[in-house]
Parts: structure tokens; sequence; C-alpha cells
């Protein structure tokens, strides 16, 4: 019976090695192990994983293709849905969505779907070559997209293969979006995988111009005033960092993590030929238990500092994914739950030198369902350190709607949108983390495409 | 890629380019700044927009060489190209939402100290040509490294000091401010100060003095210019605030300077760093 095979073991980079540089720490598959895996897949009638998955890619169906190595019919099916596998394949919170419900599941260990998946987008862009290229009829409409993030991306991408007439705006140098400044290389490489997505975008003929601010160098209004575009999508993200407002936060070597991060993987600053400077101190602590998190303190591990998580829940409310919290246990990584920060201590010149905390204990479920964290008094201690980095969420920046007539933002700063991504200036379409707040690649991607239908409707009318 | 169209050197070590950069230049407005990028290796750079020529598509930059990446910018010479201009950054100046008549009976003083002197310049000029022509007092260790005199003459009444004597008033800016208010009968009713941190501090304490309205611009470490990292965070009365996009000026009176400073010097000389950097506006 297939699914007596045990799922197949990923090869990774030994923890002791990689704690020290910034190769990727997975290897995935290869093409014999992910046969066997394929094999796993019991191809159920009603799969629950499809139920599952936020795209609803048909799972089964790419698996049956794999199983006898048809990884081009594979790669065909994953795009139906999907515009980034080889992304979501390594970033997506798999234990919550698909692999979370997989029926193998139940009694042992469901089928990886998440390395499956990305062993077929890393396929297919080391043969982009050979997958038939799609005719595209050009329809002459304009359509202008803000931010080069997974929304962005996925809406220019299906926009682009409906014969429309795209231009992605991206206020940084960098295209991508958090996958080049958030996400850590040794999650997801850059040049193997984020730019060759890029590149495939661009391929479909859709124009990328970087160093453009949308709500400076131009705006909202304009792109469809003046520059002549007969639609907008916003996919601007949510990339404004939040402190917690707690003494000693301005001194010097706190950072948040999207500084920290940026510094590290939009301006490279881990690699010595780089001009950027980044400081990671002897110890640093890491204040936060999401994806943010981990992959700074990881970051500062790689740079050489000792490092440590303070998180004010259990490790059973850490919003990471699992693999995350496994990895980096594994490099050495402290983790202190249930501890709350109240105060960064400064040297006298200014400079951290530690962080006094709190105690928490569980107490009542809140509306979320979580249990809400309580300070046991008198708890107060110290950790020695010389850096700490700030991981608590961001909001989304408000400079599109403080510059764009008519567009509505919720009270969190979220723009508003409905399903189908039309918000409510008319032509302008957002979604991806704009519109949900900090959220995940695999939802803002969907979100993108949705829109893309969306707009296409609208220029149908 | 952004051209570089003219190149003059001001004074030794300091720079003032011209670049292409169409979209910038119609878009740019007094008090706004703009991250250059020389190369894919280089660090963003925040400098301030010096002028703007929508007509010609160029945006005026002024750099001081002070570290690594101020050095290669200011070692591009004309024909060379930026790899990244983005802009124009952070909200223009306050005066620019004057209602016209309210703007017309201000009397306005600009403080320029060191390379912080082409940054006043578009905001003067803006003035003149609404008919406005403020006072602009500009203040040097010697006269050799004054800068943008000529420029400003054209456009407000300029006042000289340097610390040596060497020319105009002998002494410092806050020392030339008190002149012209206590000897020569001036009143003023805003202020913009531009220049060194050390200099905005004390020319600002000056001012709180006279009860005068200061606006200062603030050249805070920055790494995005867009909001997304707080690398730039300042305290202004008692408040967090982000330089990139809701300053670069701010209350003069109610910035913790010293904060500002301490930040500032993050990455400079600290041995336990890498790299030299000088990522503040580099004209500030
Ligand atoms: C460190 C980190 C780790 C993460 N890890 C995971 C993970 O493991 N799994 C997962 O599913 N999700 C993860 N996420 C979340 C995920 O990356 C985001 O939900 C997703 O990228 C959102 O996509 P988006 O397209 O909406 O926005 P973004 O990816 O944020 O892209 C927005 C883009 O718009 C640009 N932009 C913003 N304003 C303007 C403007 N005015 N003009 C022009 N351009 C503009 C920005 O520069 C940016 O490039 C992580 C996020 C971070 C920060
Ligand atoms: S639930 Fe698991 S076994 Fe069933 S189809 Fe999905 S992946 Fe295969
Ligand atoms: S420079 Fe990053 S937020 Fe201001």
């Amino acid at each position: 019976m297939a699914n007596r095979i045990p799922r197949v073991p990923v090869r990774e980079q030994d923890p002791a090695v990689r704690a020290t540089n910034f190769e990727e720490v997975c290897y995935g598959y290869n093409s014999e192990e992910a046969q066997l895996e394929a094999s796993r897949c019991l191809n159920c009638r009603n799969p629950r994983c499809v139920g599952s998955c936020p795209v609803h890619i048909d799972i089964p169906g790419f698996i049956r293709q794999m199983v006898d190595g048809n990884y081009a019919e594979a790669s065909t099916i994953i795009s139906a849905d999907s515009s980034l596998p080889s992304v979501c394949g390594r970033v997506c919170p798999q234990e919550t969505q698909c692999e979370g419900s997989c029926v193998l599941g139940i009694k042992g260990e469901p089928v990886a779907i998440g390395k499956l998946e990305r062993f077929v987008g890393d396929w297919a862009i080391d043969h982009a070559d050979e997958l038939p290229r799609p005719e595209i009829k050009r329809n002459g409409k304009r359509v202008a997209i803000v931010g080069s993030g997974p929304a962005g991306l996925a809406c220019a991408s299906d926009l682009a293969r409906a014969g429309y007439d795209v231009t992605i705006f991206e206020a940084l140098h960098a295209v991508g979006g958090v996958l080049v400044y958030g996400i850590p290389e040794f999650r997801l490489p850059k040049e193997r995988i984020v730019a060759k997505e890029v590149e495939a975008v661009k391929r479909l003929g859709v124009k990328v111009e970087t160093d453009v601010i949308i709500g400076r160098t131009m705006t909202v209004d304009d792109l469809l005033d003046k520059e002549g575009f007969d639609a907008v999508f916003v996919g601007s993200g949510a990339g404004l960092p939040r402190f917690m407002g707690i003494e000693g936060e301005n001194l010097n070597g706190v950072f948040s993590a999207n500084e920290f991060l940026t510094r590290a993987n939009l301006m490279h600053a881990y690699d010595s030929h780089y001009d950027t400077p980044i400081y990671t101190g002897h110890k640093a602590v890491v204040v936060g238990g999401g994806n943010v998190a981990m992959d700074a303190v990881r970051t500062a591990r790689r740079l050489g500092a000792e490092s440590v998580i303070v998180y004010r829940r259990s490790e059973a409310e850490l919003p990471a994914r699992v693999e995350e919290v496994h990895h980096a246990k594994e490099e050495g990584i402290e983790f202190k739950m249930l501890t709350n920060p109240v105060k960064i201590l400064s040297d006298d010149k200014g400079w951290v030198k530690g962080i006094e905390c709190v105690e928490m204990e569980l107490g009542e479920p809140d509306e979320s369902g979580r249990r809400s964290p309580i300070v046991k008094e008198g708890s107060n201690f110290t950790i020695d350190c010389d850096v700490v980095i700030m991981a608590l969420g961001t909001s989304p920046n408000p400079l599109i709607k403080s510059t764009t007539k008519g567009l509505d933002t919720t009270r969190r700063g979220c723009i508003v949108a409905d399903e189908e991504g039309r918000t409510t200036r008319k032509g302008v379409f957002a979604g991806g983390d704009a519109v949900t707040g900090a959220a995940t690649v695999i939802l803002a991607m969907g979100a993108g495409r949705k829109a893309a239908k969306a707009i296409q409707e609208y220029l149908s009318e | 890629m952004f051209e570089i169209v003219s190149r003059r050197e001001l004074a030794s070590n300091i720079v003032e380019m011209k670049v292409n950069a169409p979209r910038i230049a119609s878009s740019a407005l007094p008090g706004q700044f703009l991250i250059v990028r020389t190369d894919p290796f280089g660090e963003r750079i925040p400098l301030t927009i010096c002028d703007y020529d929508p007509k010609n598509g160029t945006v005026t930059i002024v750099t001081q060489t002070v570290g690594h990446s101020s050095h290669k910018i200011n070692d591009l010479q004309v024909g060379d190209k930026f790899d990244d201009v983005a802009g124009p950054l952070g909200r223009p100046s306050d005066l620019l939402d004057l209602p016209e008549e309210e703007l017309k009976k201000k009397k306005i003083l600009f403080v320029a100290g060191g390379v912080g002197t082409a940054p006043v310049y578009p905001q003067v000029k803006w003035l003149k040509e609404h008919g406005v022509t403020a006072d602009v007092i500009i203040g040097a260790k010697t006269k050799d490294i004054f800068t943008y005199v000529n420029e400003m003459k054209t456009v407000g009444n300029v006042y000289l000091c340097t610390d040596d004597g060497s020319e105009g008033f002998h002494g410092m800016v806050p020392a030339l401010i008190k002149d012209l208010i206590d000897n020569q009968g001036k009143t003023y009713d805003h202020c913009v100060i531009i220049g060194p941190m050390i200099m905005m501090k004390f020319a600002s304490l000056t001012t709180k003095e006279y009860g005068i309205p200061t606006m200062v611009s603030l050249n805070a470490l920055m790494v995005d210019g867009t909001g997304m990292c707080g690398a730039c965070r300042v305290t202004v009365d008692g408040q967090t605030r982000f330089t990139c996009v809701e300053g670069p000026e701010f209350d003069g009176h109610k910035v913790d300077f010293d904060e500002a400073m301490r930040r500032q010097n993050m990455y400079r000389n600290n041995p336990k760093i890498k790299s030299e950097t000088d990522n503040c506006k580099c004209n500030g």
C-alpha cells in the first residue's frame, strides 16, 4: 500500500554549518525522491488538501503527474491556480493549510505537498525554455500596477497573458517586494528563484519601472488622468513597522525587523562586497514570534551574534511556520516564551546594554480564540544584550491613501476592497497585504489574480 | 539609469551635479529629498533636492565627501550614470501650504550652514517667485568653503558669517541671528534652518529665545526612505517620528537633537561595524 511508505525526508544543510552562512537551508527533493513522495498521495476523491489551499490548487492532480515524472504536466496544472510555485513551496505555512488537512496526517505524516510543489516550480524554472510560450493577443488597454510583491506580480502576469499592456511601478530599486527585502536568502534564494520568477513575468511583456514611488513621483490620479492607464492595481503591501512604545526604543542598537532584514537582504549587508553596514553586536534579542521574528533572529545568528527570541505567549501560539521554528532551534537560537519587554536599558553612550522583561502567564481566550497573556507582577528580570530587534508586525503605508482621491481605508489603514479587489475608487483595484494587513504570500498572490479578473471585467464593460 | 549632465566643484570636497531624472524634476517641491544609489553594491544615500528643472528634466544635488559612499558619488563624472535615483521623498516645506496673502506678509529668515546652503536655495527661490524676499544667513568656518552664495544672492538678502572672521560677520550663526534682530532692527516670524545637526541645535535655541517659529531639516540615517524601516526615526515633542515620511522638516524647538546626533553616528567610527558609511543626507 502506497501510504505505508514513510514521508520521504528532505535533505538539509547541517545546522552547525548553515548557522554561519546564507546558503539555502533546505536542498529540496531530487527527481527520485519527489516521485517516491508523490506516490504516497491517495488521490482522494474528495481531497481535503485542496479545500485548505487558499487558491485551491488541484493538488492530487499535479501530484499524480509527478509519480510518472510528467513534470511539465504537473507545472501546467499548478499554473492554473498559482503563479509562484517555487516561492510558495518554500514559504507557505503548509502545516495549517494543505498538509494540515491531508488525510494521511490523521494517523501518520501528511504528503509533503510543499516540497513537491517546490520541486515542480524549480523544475519549471530550469526548463523555462522548453515550456510552451502562451500566444498573446494584445488588446491595447493599459494597466498600471503599484508594487512588485507577490500581489502585483500575480496580477501583472495574468493581465499580460490576457493581452493587456501592463507596467509595474516599484518604489525600491529591486523587484519582488517582501520576497527581496524581507525573506532571507537562506529561505528563499534571490538570484536562483525570485529573479527567475520576475523574469518569467517580464517575458510576458510586462514592463517594470523601479525607483517610482506612487504618491510622490506620480500619483494614482496621474496614472489614470495623465499617463493614460485605463485601470490601476495597488499591491503596495504592509511595510510600516510597529514599535512597542517602551522606554529606550530609540537607543543605538534598536532596529525594526524590517530595517535589519532590509539591510541584510535588499542591501546585502552580510556580504563585505556591499557598502551598506549592519550591526548585530554580540547578543541580539528579537521581540516577536512570527516568520519575521524567525528570519531576523536567524539572520543575526548567521552574522555571528548569540540570538534570542522573546515572545509574550507560549510556544503553541508562535505564529511562525513550524519549519522555521524547528530550524531556528537547530541553529542554536534560544527561545524565551511567556516573556514581554518593558524597557530597553542604555549604557552611558546611548547604546543598548540590556532589555528588561516581565514573565507572562496565559489567561482566558480573547476574541481571536488565543489565550491572552497576563503580566506576572514583580517578575521583572534583565537580559544583557547589545542589539534589540522589534518584530511586532507591520501595517500599510498611508502614502497612497493620502494622495489618492476617493480611496477609502479602514481604521487600521488597510485599503477597503471587495472580494474581487474593487476599491471605493472607480478604476482602482487593490489586493494583498495593502488590503488585509500583513498576511501571506499565497493570499497576496491569490488576491492579485482575483483583481486581474475583476480588471478584465471592468475594462470590457 | 540616471545620467549626470553637469558637474562642478563648489569647494574642495563639495560637488554639485545635475542629474537627468525627468519624473522627479516635474514632481519635486522645495524641502523634499531623493535617494541615490551609485551602483549595485552601493548604499541608498539620501540627498536634499537643491534645484529642479522640469523643462530640461534635471534635478540638482550637492554632496560633500565624508565617507566611502559620498566619495563614490563625487567621483562620478559627466556622462556617468547613477543606477538609481528615487524621489521626491518627504513632505515639502510647510511654507508651501500657506495661502498667498498670508505668505506675502511673512518675514522669513533662512539659516544655512556648511553644505546646507544649497538645500536652502530652492525654498528661497520659490519664495522669490511668490513675491517674498527672505533674509538668508550663510555660515561657514572660513571664507574658502562658502558655496552657493552667488546663486543665493539672486533670490534673497544674503548675510555671511565666518567663525574666523575671514568674510562677513565674525562669529557663528547664532550670534549673527542675534545681531540682525538686536542691532539691525530686523524682525522675523518664521525661520528655516538647514545645516549640520549641531548648528541646527544651537541656532534653534537662539530663535526660541526670540519666540520665532522654526523648522529644521533633519539629515537622519535612512535605508529605504519610504517609511518601511524606521532607521530614520527621531523624537519630536516626545513622540517618535519617521524623518523620511513625516519630515524631513520638523519644529526645531521640539526636536531631540542629542538623540538625533547620537543616532546619526551609529555606524560612523564604530569599530564594531564592518564598513565605513556616511548614510545620512550628505549635504544636510
Ligand atoms: C520577513 C518576512 C517574512 C515573511 N515570511 C513569510 C512566509 O514564510 N510565508 C508567507 O506566506 N508569508 C511571509 N511573509 C508575508 C508575505 O511576504 C507578505 O504577505 C506578502 O509579500 C505580501 O505581498 P504584497 O504583494 O501584498 O506586498 P509586498 O510583498 O509587501 O510588496 C509591496 C511592494 O510595493 C512596493 N510599494 C509600496 N508602496 C509603494 C508606492 N507608493 N509606490 C510604488 N511601490 C510601492 C513596496 O516597495 C514593495 O516592493 C513574510 C513577510 C516578511 C516581512
Ligand atoms: S489529502 Fe493528502 S492524500 Fe489526499 S489528495 Fe490531498 S495530498 Fe493526496
Ligand atoms: S528611511 Fe526607512 S523608514 Fe525612513
